[in-house]
């Protein structure tokens, strides 16, 4: 029973930070291929706050600030960049931050930081939570898709110059995403450091930021039910087949290459092209 | 009283080709002014000066007596100006209402914390229909802009730019792709949204329309102001008519299909 629990656990985090980069990718449409940074920047934070003596659920609330802050500022800075540029900044800023890490003995450095005290939980009210916070960013997400603001963000996402056009503030709308975003990495960190008990620089880099996005891809980009459903099974499937977990990047890439290729709307849209039909026939009737 | 919009000796230059050359004019409330010329005359380039899609080089506009330089496009479209772009840009993903149901909600939209705690688009749905039968194109509603032929998207473009009330309504060529029968319906349905009081620049190369619905006409040719009065008058101008001569031959009915 443990070990489902914490695999359970294990996925709700997973699942909460695909939704997280989902707002950002998926609803805005603004690639970032450094998400794991803002992930490692609420973890870190968590990590020192509990070591420091803040109780844990406190710290999270702290991680989100923290981490949308900065989200927010890397977000100012990446205004101006669009697409494929984009795409350089945020990796650039993934690696920005395990090289900063690397070299804080504060942090650890290299060893990362372990002992972290104990959330004072009992395994299953930690489950409990995170499950909990998970099935609620998915509710604020498919609620923010209905709201105004993702009608917005869906046209930024299709084309930005003609939401100026209609005298939309795109760029605060990007920011609004970037914070939105990142806030909500940053509690998803808050609970890995919290559940796994020790956290390093490599456990946020670049493969990391490129297993979030093929859970993103894979799920179907923007579909709150699909993303949920894909960062649930990518992240459960390589402790259930040893092999995976050996050649994990190999999984992931290749994934990530054979969506883009064959079905560039992810697992939700192949499902929608076979619904569809159906749903019309129905109505017919 | 303050003209509605006032352009102050206004260039724009692209590297070294001067587009737009130290053009000014002001636009009164309640006017039709169609903006004429040969092609790359400069008309698109002045629409997106006014609406700061371009940056002027030099020189001032200003709506109301204030100043727009400086502001970004949607400052400009928030302080009452609405474009219908020559090129269509509708938004694919979308069906034609939802398009039109976003520009309605501008409202709503003008910072992000409104737009998230706002779920109802009742208002807007009502709103955009009425625009999309202002229009003629009601009965595409519910379908996708992609599927849909550049007539339908062009008054499209005009039912999103209608949508945001604004108080100056700036159409670049939207009778272009309309057959002459579509032409003639829009052109009315423009001189009529005119005569409710809104105010219009129109630019397009359809003179014989242009000539029926607009009040005054304002010459460009190679970014120059050329003329600018009622429109026999200009049209019988000679530099006008050597403006015209010189590119292509004098035709009431141009091609619509050419594009600027």
């Amino acid at each position: 029973m443990e070990y489902e629990i914490s695999l359970l656990i294990s996925m709700g985090i997973s699942v909460l930070f695909a939704l997280s980069l989902n707002l950002i990718t998926g609803f805005c449409g603004q690639i970032s291929l450094g998400h794991a940074a803002y992930l490692g920047i609420g973890a870190y934070f968590s990590a020192m706050a509990a070591k420091s003596g803040i109780p844990f659920l406190f710290t999270l609330p702290l991680s989100m600030l923290l981490s949308g802050a900065i989200g927010l500022v890397i977000g100012l800075t990446s205004l101006r960049v669009r697409a494929d540029f984009l795409a350089i900044t945020t990796m650039g800023v993934g690696f920005l931050f395990v090289g900063i890490v690397r070299q804080q003995a504060f942090l650890g450095g290299e060893m990362g930081v372990s002992a972290i005290p104990d959330s004072g939980l009992s395994k299953t009210a930690f489950m409990i939570l995170t499950t909990g916070l998970c099935a609620a960013t998915a509710l604020f997400s498919v609620y923010l898709q209905k709201s105004w603001m993702g009608k917005v963000f869906e046209a930024i996402a299709e084309d930005e110059d003609t939401t100026r056009i209609l005298g939309i503030d795109a760029p605060r709308y990007k920011l609004a995403a970037f914070a939105i975003g990142t806030a909500l990495a940053g509690l998803a960190g808050a609970l890995y450091a919290h559940h796994i008990k020790f956290i390093g620089p490599d456990s946020f880099g670049f493969v990391e930021s490129i297993t979030v996005l093929s859970m993103v891809v894979v799920g179907g980009i923007g579909s709150v039910t699909g993303v949920a459903i894909a960062a649930a099974l990518l992240s459960v499937l390589p402790s259930w087949f040893q092999f995976i977990g050996d050649y994990k990047l190999l999984v992931y890439g290749g994934l990530l290459f054979l969506m883009m290729r064959f079905s560039p709307t992810g697992m939700a849209g192949f499902a929608m092209r076979f619904l569809t039909p159906a749903l019309k026939g129905g109505k017919g009737r | 009283m303050n003209p509605l919009l006032q352009v102050a000796g206004v260039s724009v230059r692209f590297g070294g080709v001067t587009a737009i050359d130290e053009v000014s004019f002001d636009v009164q409330e309640g006017e039709l002014l169609g903006l004429i010329g040969p092609n790359g005359a400069g008309k698109t380039t002045m629409l997106r000066a006014i609406t700061g899609v371009v940056r002027a080089d030099a020189g001032n506009i200003s709506l109301l007596g204030k100043p727009l330089d400086g502001l970004s496009i949607d400052a400009r479209i928030r302080k009452g100006l609405a474009l219908s772009q020559q090129i269509v840009k509708p938004f694919r993903g979308i069906s034609v209402l939802d398009n039109v149901v976003l520009a309605a909600g501008f409202a709503k939209t003008r910072s992000p914390m409104g737009a998230l705690l706002n779920l109802s688009e009742c208002r807007e749905r009502e709103t955009a229909l009425a625009m999309l039968e202002r229009v003629g194109i009601a009965g595409h509603a519910d379908q996708s802009p992609a599927i849909l032929p550049l007539g339908v998207l062009k008054r499209l473009e005009m039912a999103r730019a209608l949508a945001q009330r604004p108080r100056l309504l700036l159409l670049d060529e939207p009778l272009a792709g309309l057959n002459s029968k579509e032409a003639a319906a829009l052109a009315s349905t423009i001189s009529d949204i005119n005569r409710q009081g809104l105010t219009i620049i129109l630019i397009e190369h359809n003179l014989g329309e242009i000539l029926r619905v607009s009040r005054r006409l304002l010459v460009l040719d190679n970014g120059r102001k050329i003329a600018d009065g009622v429109p026999m008058a200009v049209m019988n101008d000679p530099s006008v008519r050597a403006a015209y001569l010189g590119g292509e031959p004098v035709q009431t009915e141009t091609p619509s299909h050419v594009l600027d």
